[in-house]
């Protein structure tokens, strides 16, 4: 794991808190942020609409390489095709021109959702770090919750503005239900 | 009509987030409990012991196809397209309607495909594995089959790219990997589920390994719904386009009764036809064996039984234009194999088709036969044996007597037809109840997800 600030204690991986509903998660990660911290992670069974926003994560790029990935695979596709009926095996089929790109479309079609989607879903894993064996977070006993009912946020030791006290205090104040410390592991 | 699973209440709080109200929990615990903690009960021990003896009928027939060759088949000519097509296209189109449910319906955003999403994308999965078989073991050696990719051989031949069949190859091969993998992201989350409720060792090891470390950070959330969406979103031609070139095997030949450009679209609406019969098939019989009526409500099977009533009209229409077509063309051998078609020597198997696909199935016009789940039962099977007649049809009646009456002959289904036909609901049987019992069959995130919308637009009315 990263090295912790010097201003933390050496075993420490962050603070976690609890938050009662989402509402209340949501608004901790904008007050967070609007102090100024940059090292907070919030944690949910489902999607929130709005969260990863005000953590200052604003630009996917799950978009962008899904892109790149149907382009590639329309670009694979076709040349495969035309190089294997132009160049390396022509055959006369009923009279068509070696390069008969209609009949080619399916093909290429296939090819550019196979590339797209699998560009994706292996971009979408590589992107979060996954897969993973282990997280610090899996050493805390009540953040088993986080896949059924509990809102989660962790400030992160390596925060700069990260200090047990004042960040503790700063989480009860932003009405955390408990903060517990994450050990490093 | 309750729209929404209703599970404990909770008591007067002021938040209506159902992490609160103990939704969250309730939902999670009813799903994973099936997997995690529940026993097993003699009753599906027994349907998969039966499950599983059928799929040993598969393997001799497998087997005995392997030492003997495609002859122990009633396949000849003019019939050399028999059970292993008509198989085929039924099995991938049951696997339709999986898809259509979870990736269509999500880009339509109808709430009512969440529940039923993750298991009809199993079903997708299972009914491709099967469809496969056929045309892999119909090339007669099949140790070959990797023939039909294109790699550099010492043979230096390379396939022929103007042929559907060689399109089915990508076609189905990216239908299976694309389906199995929008599958898989579904389940992440899911699979951490399991992870943090499972008590013993074994199964926070397996899920622990199969959710990929999966934490719910909001971040890895953002670009997950993302991908997911993304993917609904590839999913969705790719179903169509599937369906569409294994009309077009059909269609680009010359053969009486397949040469119609009907063929696509009406193959499309025989696909979601035949799968949403299937997926009332199996859920009935299902929400009843785990009590699952809370998340597979009436108003879930009124829905299926709309979009069968919908996609069967259309697929009615479809026959309709393939006799229009056949009068319209003025062409002998198109009229011949339509008059062929109805009083020919298989008369029975089209006058059957009109019975299950156009006739019994208008009885979904009626509120009460849609809400009553013994009806929707009995015509969920009718249309599952109409579609399967379809094929029969079409690949039969077609073939069989086309346009030299010195070339006509008949063709005679024989005991390993039907045996790797029966092999196969075996196989599909068998991975069914593995998968009841080793996966959450509701995708559990999906059913929060849904609640936590339902009770946000709540608290803002």
């Amino acid at each position: 794991m990263s090295t912790p600030h010097e201003t933390s204690s050496p075993r420490t991986h962050g603070l976690l808190a609890e938050f009662v509903d989402s509402d209340a998660l949501l608004r901790a990660a904008q007050a967070l942020t609007d102090k100024g911290y940059r090292k907070v992670e919030a944690y949910s069974s489902i999607p929130i609409e709005g969260l990863a926003e005000a953590l200052n994560y604003r630009w996917s790029w799950v978009p962008p390489v899904v892109f790149v990935g149907g382009v590639t695979g329309a670009t694979l596709g076709f040349s495969m095709q035309y190089i294997i009926s132009v160049i390396l095996y022509p055959l006369n089929i009923g009279g068509r021109p070696p390069n008969s790109w209609p009949l080619f479309i399916p093909v290429t079609f296939e090819c550019t959702i196979l590339f797209a989607a699998f560009s994706g879903v292996l971009g979408m894993l590589a992107m979060n770090g996954l897969p993973r064996l282990h997280h610090p977070l899996f050493g805390v006993p009540q953040f088993a919750k986080a896949s059924t009912d509990g809102y989660f946020i962790e400030v992160e030791a390596i925060d700069p503005l990260f200090d047990l006290d004042a960040t503790r205090k700063l989480l009860e104040e932003l009405h955390a239900k408990e903060v517990v410390h994450v050990p490093a592991s | 009509m309750s729209g929404h699973p209703t599970s404990a209440g909770g008591p007067a709080v002021l938040s209506r987030d159902p992490a609160v109200t103990g939704q969250f929990e309730a939902d999670t615990q009813q799903v994973s409990e099936i997997v995690l903690t529940k026993g097993i009960k003699p009753g599906m021990i027994a349907a998969f012991a039966i499950a599983f003896s059928i799929v040993q009928l598969l393997l001799v027939s497998i087997a005995w196809l392997l030492i003997k060759g495609t002859g122990i088949w009633g396949l000849n000519v003019p019939v050399a397209w028999g059970f292993a097509i008509v198989n085929f296209v039924w099995w991938i189109g049951i696997g339709h309607a999986g898809t259509l449910i979870s990736a269509i319906l999500l880009l339509f955003r109808q709430e009512w495909r969440t529940s039923i999403s993750r298991f009809s994308e199993a079903m997708t999965l299972f009914a491709v594995a099967c469809a496969g078989l056929f045309p892999l073991f119909h090339v007669g050696r099949p140790w070959f089959a990797y023939w039909l990719f294109p790699y550099p051989n010492t043979m230096a031949v390379w396939p022929q790219f103007r042929s559907p069949l060689l399109w089915d190859v990508f076609a189905v091969s990216t239908y299976a990997s694309v389906s199995l993998a929008f599958w898989y992201v579904g389940l992440i989350p899911d699979l951490a589920t399991l992870r943090d409720r499972a008590k013993n060792r074994a199964g926070q090891m397996i899920f622990a390994i199969t959710s990929l470390g999966w934490i719910g950070s909001s971040r890895h959330w953002r670009r997950y719904t993302d991908v997911y969406l993304l993917l609904a979103g590839l999913a969705t031609p790719l179903v169509l386009s599937v369906h569409t070139i294994v009309s077009f095997d059909f269609a680009i030949s010359q053969v009486p009764g397949w040469h119609a450009t009907i063929f696509p679209p009406y193959f499309v609406a025989g696909a979601i036809f035949s799968g949403f019969a299937m997926v009332l098939t199996l859920v009935i019989p299902i929400r009843a064996i785990y009590k699952l009526e809370n998340f597979f409500t009436d108003w879930h099977l009124d829905c299926m039984a709309k979009v069968m009533l919908a996609s069967g009209l259309v697929v009615g229409y479809g026959y309709i234009l393939e006799h229009f077509a056949a009068w319209y063309s003025e062409h002998p051998a198109e009229i011949f194999m339509l008059f062929n078609r109805m009083f020919g020597p298989y008369w029975w198997s089209y006058w059957a088709l009109m019975l299950c696909n156009i006739a019994i199935p208008q009885l979904l016009w009626s509120r009460w036969v849609r809400g009553n789940v013994y009806m929707l039962f009995f015509i969920s099977i009718v249309i599952n044996i109409g579609m399967w007649l379809e094929r029969f049809v079409i690949v039969i009646t077609s073939l069989h007597r086309d346009f030299i009456p010195g070339s006509w002959g008949m063709y005679y289904p024989t005991f390993w037809d039907w045996s790797m036909y029966i092999g196969t609901m075996g196989l599909f049987c068998t991975l069914l109840f593995i998968f009841l019992r080793v996966l959450p069959m509701i995708s559990i995130f999906e059913m929060r997800e849904l609640a936590h919308h339902k009770a946000k637009h709540e608290e803002n009315h």
